[in-house]
């Protein structure tokens, strides 16, 4: 198992999962898998940020990572 | 205003914008497109700074529902145009400034014609498809834009060179077809479109003077309920 901090903003909060700061995941796991394992629809994701920079769903986490998952934003 | 006045009004800021970089902002154009809850506080902190030429651009007029968060709203200008009142707003705050004000929204056939005289264009749009439209018209005129977005009290902020992927990075390649985003779930909170608006007017102060660590191909990510503020690459 590896840790991971995770940050789910906006209307993605509500998936948020309790234990999220030092998250427990399986090592290999894609940002793909988190998002399916915790019930967030793929679409309702617009940019993914690990450690600071834009990644794919396919990215394979690490131990120790950051991950953010952002909706679209658009409103003026 | 006479010269004095000038030197009086700016006096205090010259430890931290130079005479000469004063004059530059004096002498540019900086057009905003979209005078709600992002624009109305843009005009307001372009105004106070001193660019010289503001062009001013929405169609819409005041709703009730805009109270709640646009600087420019009151309830005395219920139907009210948006563009004249930030006309208004800027000309009251500082008569230096010139102000084109058009009572118009944008597409295709006038995004080009309105934005190539200017430096810099404000995104304060509300929408995302119409944002895909300005990225075109401005890689055309060859003119930066700065970028703001909100939604509840989130908000993102970015730069946009001509030529630049730009929103393409943030929305995706089918992003343009998409015309709203989750703000239309979450309204817009007032001191939110305050600070994006803060920041989109420090990136064009930044871009007009080329000074400072700007936004390009950077999304500068805040979140207010947990204080979170991210810059991330998007390269």
């Amino acid at each position: 198992m590896i840790k991971i901090d995770l940050k789910l903003f906006v209307t993605l909060s509500k998936y948020q999962p309790e234990n999220s700061k030092g998250l427990e995941i399986a090592e290999e796991t894609t940002v793909e898998k988190l998002m399916k394992d915790l019930g967030i629809p793929s679409e309702l994701v617009k940019l993914i940020f690990i450690n600071g920079k834009m990644q794919k769903s396919k990215y394979r986490l690490k131990h120790n990572d950051r991950v953010g998952l952002f909706p679209p934003v658009g409103g003026g | 205003m006479g010269t004095s006045k000038i030197e009086e009004r700016y006096d205090r800021n010259f430890d931290t914008i130079s005479h000469g970089e004063q004059k530059t902002l004096g002498g540019s154009k900086v057009v905003v497109i979209g005078l709600g809850g992002l624009g109305g506080c843009v005009c307001e902190m372009l105004a106070r700074i001193g660019i010289g030429n503001l062009t001013l651009i929405d169609g819409d007029v005041f709703e009730h529902s805009n109270l709640n968060r646009q600087l420019l709203s009151e309830e005395g200008l219920i139907g009210f145009s948006k563009a004249q009142a930030a006309k208004d707003r800027v000309n009251a705050i500082n008569s230096d400034v010139i102000v084109n004000h058009l009572a118009e929204y944008v597409d295709e056939s006038n995004l080009y014609d309105r934005i190539k005289n200017g430096d810099v264009v404000m995104d304060c749009l509300d929408s995302i498809s119409t944002r895909f439209k300005l990225q075109k018209a401005a890689k055309k005129a060859s003119i930066p834009i700065v970028s703001g977005a909100i939604a509840g009290v989130a908000g993102q902020v970015t730069v946009i060179f001509p030529g630049d992927k730009g929103y393409e990075l943030i929305y995706g390649k089918k992003g343009g077809k998409q015309s709203e985003g989750v703000e239309t779930k979450t309204g817009n909170i007032a001191y939110c479109a305050f600070l994006v608006a803060a920041l989109q007017s420090s990136e064009c102060l930044k871009v007009l003077l080329d000074r400072g660590d700007i936004l390009r191909n950077k999304l500068l990510i805040a979140e207010l309920w947990t204080n979170t503020f991210d810059i991330v690459d998007l390269l």
